[in-house]
């Protein structure tokens, strides 16, 4: 592998000097599951590895039914599958930190590193997406705040700029009459690639029959994960049944602009995307009427 | 640049010090500094599991793992599997079912597995299956590994190591 210096620093400040006096000559370090085989196979070239594990935001897993759910960028996905409060409020998350390649991978892997990745099949972008999770960024210039649907510029691009970094995650508290899931097509059920991914929450009111207002999202099917708003406000105000549903597949898939490549056609993923968004959406009501 | 960093590390309940470069992978040091070459180099990426080892009580690949990352961590490889008068019971029963062929997925199986076992220890087919989904074999198709770990958790061996 490339040589690079290895440092740890303890605050984000010194975490944001070291970035910004490096520039694209640093790269953030977290689970590193992306990262070293991008090293390893010259993908990257960098002089700088800043690892941010020793920092106490990017460490932290922190909810609470009023102000939501703190999500360190790089809290690995089995301890987030393995907060029972946390997996309970946030299904869709945890669809997604439950699927990411195999056991050994979400011992180390963040969600935080998934989409700083920004793969466009990531599969915690569409549940981020759907459960209306926030961006807390830390920079030169201070923090910054950003939609995660806004996250994404483009295959591997993010919105983050020179010196800057992902500190956390933000997902809001879970109204009630909340359900949430992810699903994703791939050949193989584990250490696969989505083919397609879909999100889909929903919150439903107090005779749990009716859709308030709802969230769906894909990957893999566009350059970037793909909030698809037309679908979610089409839902409100619809009873929760299968034409509500056959609607937003629809929707879904007409919004989906993929291309064809070894995983699929873009005729297939067109296809999938309103699968799976069917599915998706049915799997979030029926959570919302058990809970 | 990238001056060699000291590590300290628990690697099989010894604590050991080791010199790395950062750009060095915990499965690199094990095996060309420490000479534990019980973890094997399959894929290099991530995909095979043949380097798996418990860091910090989470199963991990080592390939995956700068081993300046590992300063102060608690590893268990291969080699540490193994009771102080005899084979674990995994090793037993991987002997017994003929659960491997060539042997070189073998290490990672019986890490992955025996992290399996410590987290669930009467795991169902489905979940054996799903946990050992990041182990490649080409040899054995499986099966054999599968009953070997299932027949493991249901031996009484098993149950005098739990204590």
């Amino acid at each position: 592998m490339q040589a690079f210096d290895y440092v740890r620093p303890t605050t984000v400040d010194e975490a944001v000097s070291i970035l910004a006096r490096h520039g694209d000559q640093a790269r953030v370090l977290s689970g590193g599951t992306d990262l070293i085989v991008a090293l390893r196979e010259s993908r990257r070239q960098v002089q700088v590895v800043v690892d941010i594990k020793a920092l106490s935001e990017t460490a932290e897993l922190a909810y609470s039914p009023q102000a939501g759910l703190r999500l360190g960028a790089a809290v690995p996905c089995y301890r987030i599958y393995g907060d029972s409060a946390v997996a309970a409020a946030y299904p869709g998350l945890i669809d997604a930190a439950r699927l990411i390649g195999g056991i050994q991978i979400q011992g180390r892997a963040s969600i935080g590193g998934n989409i700083c990745n920004a793969s466009p099949a990531a599969d915690s972008a569409p549940a981020l997406i759907v459960h209306a999770a926030t961006c807390v960024i830390a920079g030169p210039h201070g923090r910054r705040e950003v939609a995660v649907e806004d996250f994404f510029a483009g295959p591997g691009r993010t919105v983050l700029q020179p010196g800057e970094f992902l500190v956390s995650i933000r997902l809001p508290a879970p109204e009630p009459g909340f359900g949430a899931a992810y699903l994703r097509f791939t050949p193989r059920n584990e250490m696969d690639i989505a083919v397609v991914g879909a999100g889909a929450s929903v919150v439903l009111d107090e005779t749990r029959r009716t859709i308030r207002s709802a969230r769906i999202a894909l990957g893999a099917v566009a350059p970037t994960p793909l909030l698809v708003a037309a679908a979610g406000n089409a839902l409100a105000g619809l009873p929760a049944d299968d034409a509500a549903v056959e609607q937003a597949a629809a929707l879904a898939e007409e919004a989906a602009r993929p291309i064809t490549d070894m995983r699929g056609t873009a005729e297939f993923r067109k296809h999938l995307s309103a699968v799976l968004t069917r599915r998706t959406l049915r799997a979030a009501i029926a959570r919302a009427q058990a809970a | 640049m990238s001056e060699s960093v000291r590590v300290q590390a628990s690697i099989n309940g010894e604590k050991r010090e080791f010199l790395c470069e950062p750009r060095q992978s915990l499965l690199e040091v094990l095996r060309d500094t420490l000479q534990l070459t019980g973890a094997k180099e399959g894929c290099n990426n991530g995909n095979c599991g043949a380097c798996n080892v418990i860091l910090n009580g989470v199963l991990v690949n080592s390939c995956l793992v700068l081993a300046v990352e590992a300063g102060g961590a608690e590893i268990t490889t291969i080699e540490g599997i193994a009771l102080k008068d005899r084979l674990h019971p995994l090793q037993q029963k991987f002997l017994e079912h003929a659960a491997l062929q060539c042997g070189i997925c073998t290490p990672g199986f019986i890490v992955s597995a025996k992290a399996l076992l410590d987290n669930n220890p009467d795991p169902t087919e489905e979940e054996v299956r799903h946990w050992l989904a990041g182990n490649l074999c080409r040899c054995t198709g499986y099966d054999k590994i599968i009953r070997a770990v299932l027949d493991t958790a249901d031996s009484a061996d098993m149950q005098s190591v739990r204590g």
